[in-house]
């Protein structure tokens, strides 16, 4: 049997979090060590991944199947292809340095890294799973471990926060089990596997694709969050910890748009096309409603997490194109924004940490007292907004050129997104960096050592893709290109 | 199979009476609750170890009053999960005293084996009479703490409301009988199958006995009792009558009516997916205001009632099959929710949600434990209560009864709302003033590790339960009807 490198991924957080609950409450040393090591060991083995990964082949690599209920058939099945891997890398990457963002944590120590590697063991196994039943196990399982890790360790309004979090999230997903449920009865025979449903799925009567299509949407829009079901998302993003910031930005919402590559389109792709404009639209709203608001903000976090929503905007317009590019560039947008607005919620709390608000009208001339701070928001602010020769104007670029050949006013209007998003960006610059010193901050010290070291891989892989986005794209684009002609060619 | 014969078949029944008997007398020497818990548990051992191993698959025992088959030996051992589990929780509760320890495990033993009859009576008196004994021992047990005035209280409206109950029931038997000239359930179903009887009058018979059985498994209009006789009850009795004559209400419900009755009438499961319906709303929209955790416990169960009774609408095996799983894990979440009560009310005193605030720093492993057991009853993946509810909604959606799993789904987000609450109280809010804080305030309560060994029990089952349902499949489909 050959060594099963994806459980080994998606368990060994699980692994180390059990672990850690049999150690003593005090030994909160050894509980850093042990998480660290867990999510160390899975980014190492995802990075094994990537080098042992077969760029041009369409089908599944390293899949495990084992059986599970056999009365029912579901399986136990994992596998790997161009649509997942670039966010199974970047789970694993978030989950490694989110976790050594931890460090700052200071009580309930024990509960929060048991919660931390139990989260980022259900977030790699829903990007590996096959099985439908096993996908909806994970998606489920991220919920609980996020619920406690805002309600515990988050702002004054943790708890309102958390269980907004858990109701909006949940309401969606019992409705794609209800599609999940619809699928496996109309097959045969009856099967749970993604791969088998999206052979069949074409089969389906139209009506009734549409019918489990918006099951499924619910499920997934409330994840991504595509307007008007993002109102979860800056609660809780205000709310968390800086680390859980990170990865609900940098991986949660990447759920959300991995449903709709891997389940929505492939399996039911006439509802798919025939939803494309209302994709399109949302997309839109999604751009330029999210960076007014977001523009509109005095706190620094809830500004990121409004310009998150914005910058998923592009996902759905980039899948609503039905092209080749498009699909690219939401793919890679996912994988992009994950990065830098990960590191982003990481800046804002090396701020947070310093100066205990978030108000952007009371900083000010932090530029002089914080030089290598300065530097690296800058560099994440501009690839946030887009500036090319950094991996977000690769991405969006690639999304609006897929939209303008679909959509063409859509887009059009899209574009004025990006100004918008240059526009509060480089406000909040001048807010926090320039002008002159607010002398509350004259004793602020620069970003430390360990924050040097979660950001600068962070730095590194936007920079590269940047410059050299085949890095990405060799991986992704044979199995998107297998996709869209899955689906019957390009449509526009 | 005539008396003596049928004996053989009988045994298991008869050494619980034994002990029941023999537990009465001790009790009046043995002045000691442990002694007696463990001698009650030998006692179900002993009832386990007589099962019949193998048997003529559907023997009718004592001309044909009562039916030994895998169905029925299914839901014995779901008993024996139930009362194993109550005796240990019963070990550790404070309210009790030694004083009556003998009465209230002789209770408990008769209480099983009235419910072992009841699972495997053939005939609608049969049914009748076992369900009567349940009833009868349930209200005593919910009385049973004499100088409690809302203990007596519960005890009199669920013995008035039951007596009413029980009343309609045995008077759609007598229009039964008065249609076919028979009680006997084989019999009822030839002459239906015949096909000369009056459709519409034996109706109205089934309609009576399933109003009965309705309130056996608190179904509504005929939950009304619920709330006060979980909350007067003591915890032990509550997490025994939430699950142990529920999960017997079902059990008849499917051999009565899916299969006898119900392929006859086509118009039976729209009325039933409308009891269905309200019932899991009414359930779940009246627990979200209660600050009391057995009567939002009580709400609850009468929520999950109605998932249980999504499976009996549909009717399919994989219905059935559903109800049969959602049931095991339901007895083991809900026990495993009242073990939790238990503990803390032995430690707090109190049974109001509000005074849980930071029970997560008081009492982390109990926390932990009824998060668990809340967890399974929202239905949250990968626990025993999730797979439960998926394996009924697929039952719907298998019968294409799309509503029914739509409102399934709609209120299981309503009920995430209130399971939460509770575990909000528990992890995010601070402890409250008054109330001891520290990790030990008080000593434990004499069999307080009873009762942990049977959350355990109960944690351990839902996992099991819930990462590996296939286990339990294989053994639920090998006892269908």
């Amino acid at each position: 049997m050959p060594f099963p490198l994806l459980t080994s991924i998606v368990f060994l957080p699980l692994l180390g979090g059990l672990l850690i609950l049999f150690i003593p409450k005090e030994r909160t040393g050894l509980m850093k060590t042990i998480a660290t090591a867990a999510t160390g060991l899975a980014l190492v083995l995802a990075v094994a991944l990537l080098l042992k990964f077969d760029c041009g082949g369409t089908a599944m690599q390293f899949v495990e199947q084992l059986p599970w209920i056999p009365q029912i058939n579901i399986n136990y099945h994992l596998g790997v292809d161009g649509i997942s891997i670039g966010l199974v890398f970047l789970t694993a990457l978030l989950g490694f340095f989110a976790c050594i963002g931890s460090y700052g944590i200071k009580e309930r120590q024990k509960e929060y890294y048991f919660l931390y590697l139990l989260l980022n063991t259900g977030m790699l196994g829903t990007f590996l799973a096959l099985d439908l039943f096993l996908f909806y196990v994970f998606w489920e399982l991220v919920l609980v471990p996020m619920y406690f890790l805002i309600g515990i360790w988050g702002g004054p309004r943790k708890e309102y926060a958390a269980i907004k979090f858990f109701i909006y999230t949940l309401a969606g997903s019992v409705f794609m089990l209800l599609s999940i449920l619809a699928l496996y009865f109309t097959s045969n025979p009856h099967t749970f596997n993604m791969l088998e449903l999206a052979k069949s799925g074409s089969a389906l009567a139209k009506g009734f694709q549409i019918a489990l299509f918006i099951g499924f949407y619910l499920g997934f829009a409330i994840k991504v969050p595509v307007f008007p079901f993002h109102t979860w998302l800056p609660d809780a993003h205000v709310e968390a910890p800086t680390p859980i910031s990170v990865l609900l930005a940098g991986v949660l919402l990447k759920m959300g748009g991995y449903g709709f590559f891997r389940i929505s389109f492939p399996i039911l792709k006439d509802a798919a096309i025939y939803f494309a404009l209302p994709f399109a639209i949302l997309g839109l709203i999604n751009i330029v409603y999210g960076a007014f608001v977001a523009m509109a903000q005095t706190d620094f976090k809830k500004m990121v997490a409004y310009s998150s929503v914005s910058h998923m905007g592009f996902v759905m317009l980039g899948l609503a194109s039905m092209t080749v590019t498009g699909f690219n560039g939401a793919l890679m947008q996912m994988f992009n924004h994950g990065v830098i607005t990960g590191g982003m919620f990481l800046l804002v709390g090396v701020l947070y940490d310093r100066a205990h608000t978030r108000d952007l009208n009371k900083f000010g001339g932090l530029g002089a007292k914080m030089p290598v701070y300065a530097g690296i928001l800058t560099v994440f602010t501009l690839a946030s907004l887009g500036l090319p020769g950094l991996s977000g104007f690769v991405s969006e670029f690639m999304s609006l050129m897929g939209g303008f050949a679909a959509f063409r006013l859509i887009t059009v209007i899209s574009v004025l997104g990006i100004i918008i998003t240059a526009g509060y960006f480089l406000y909040m610059i001048q807010r926090v960096l320039l002008g002159p010193l607010n002398p509350a901050w004259s004793k602020i010290t620069d970003i430390n050592r360990r924050e040097i070291f979660t950001l600068a891989p962070l730095m590194i892989v936007i920079i590269a893709i940047g410059v050299y986005p085949l890095l990405i794209l060799n991986f992704q684009s044979p199995a998107i290109i297998n996709l869209i002609q899955h689906i019957g060619g390009a449509l526009f | 199979m005539n008396v003596l014969l049928s004996v053989k078949y009988f045994l298991p029944e008869i050494a619980l009476t034994g002990f029941a008997v023999t537990a009465l007398i001790l009790g009046l020497f043995v002045k000691r609750r442990a002694f007696l818990g463990i001698f009650c548990l030998l006692g179900l051992l002993c009832a386990v170890l007589l099962m019949p191993q193998s048997y003529q698959a559907t023997s009718p025992l004592f001309s044909g009053m009562l039916i030994n088959d895998s169905f029925s030996e299914f839901f014995k051992e779901i008993v024996f999960l139930v009362i194993g589990l109550v005796i240990l929780v019963s070990m550790g509760y404070k309210a009790f005293s030694d004083e009556d320890a003998g009465e209230y495990y002789f209770l408990l033993l008769a209480v099983t084996v009235a419910m072992m009859i009841a699972a495997s009576s053939n005939n609608l008196m049969m049914i009748y009479i076992a369900l009567e004994a349940v009833s009868l021992m349930s209200y005593i047990l919910v009385g049973f703490l004499k100088t409690d005035r809302r203990s007596s209280e519960a005890g009199l409206k669920y013995f008035l409301f039951g007596a009413l109950a029980t009343g309609v029931m045995l008077y759609g038997i007598s229009f039964i009988y008065g249609l076919f000239g028979t009680t006997d359930l084989a019999e009822i179903s030839r002459v239906l199958a015949a096909g000369n009887v009056n459709i519409f009058a034996s109706m109205i018979a089934l309609l009576l006995i399933f109003a009965g059985l309705s309130f056996k498994c608190a179904l509504v209009p005929f939950h009304m009792w619920v709330p006060d006789a979980y909350q007067g009850a003591p915890t032990p009795v509550t997490a025994l009558i939430s699950a142990g004559p529920k999960a017997i209400g079902f059990a008849i419900l499917i051999r009565v009516f899916l299969k006898n009755f119900f392929p006859l009438f086509p118009g039976w499961s729209e009325m039933v997916s409308v009891i269905a319906i309200i019932t899991m709303t009414a359930g779940n929209i009246l627990a979200i205001n209660q600050e009391n955790i057995k009567r939002l416990l009580g709400y609850s169960s009468i929520a999950q009632a109605g998932y249980i009774l999504i499976g009996f609408v549909v009717g399919t095996a994989l219905g059935i099959q559903g109800m049969m799983f959602y049931i095991l894990a339901y007895v083991l979440m809900n026990i495993g929710a009242f073990g939790c009560v238990v503990l803390i009310s032995n430690r707090l005193g109190t049974d109001y949600i509000e005074d849980y605030s930071g029970l997560s720093k008081r009492e982390p492993v109990l926390a932990f434990l009824l998060t668990v057991f809340l967890l399974s009853l929202a239905g949250i993946p990968p626990l025993a209560g999730f797979f439960g509810k998926f394996l009924v909604f697929a039952a719907a959606i298998e019968s294409k009864c799309y509503i029914l799993a739509i409102a399934g789904v709609i209120n299981s987000v309503l009920a995430i709302y209130y399971y939460v609450k509770i575990i909000k109280f528990m992890y995010l809010a601070e402890p409250r003033a008054g109330l001891p804080v520290s990790v030990l305030p008080v000593p434990a309560t004499p069999g307080t590790g009873a009762v942990k060994l049977a959350l355990i029990i109960a944690l351990i089952g839902i996992i099991v339960a819930g990462l590996f349902p296939g286990l339990f499949i294989g053994w639920i489909s090998a006892s269908l009807l």
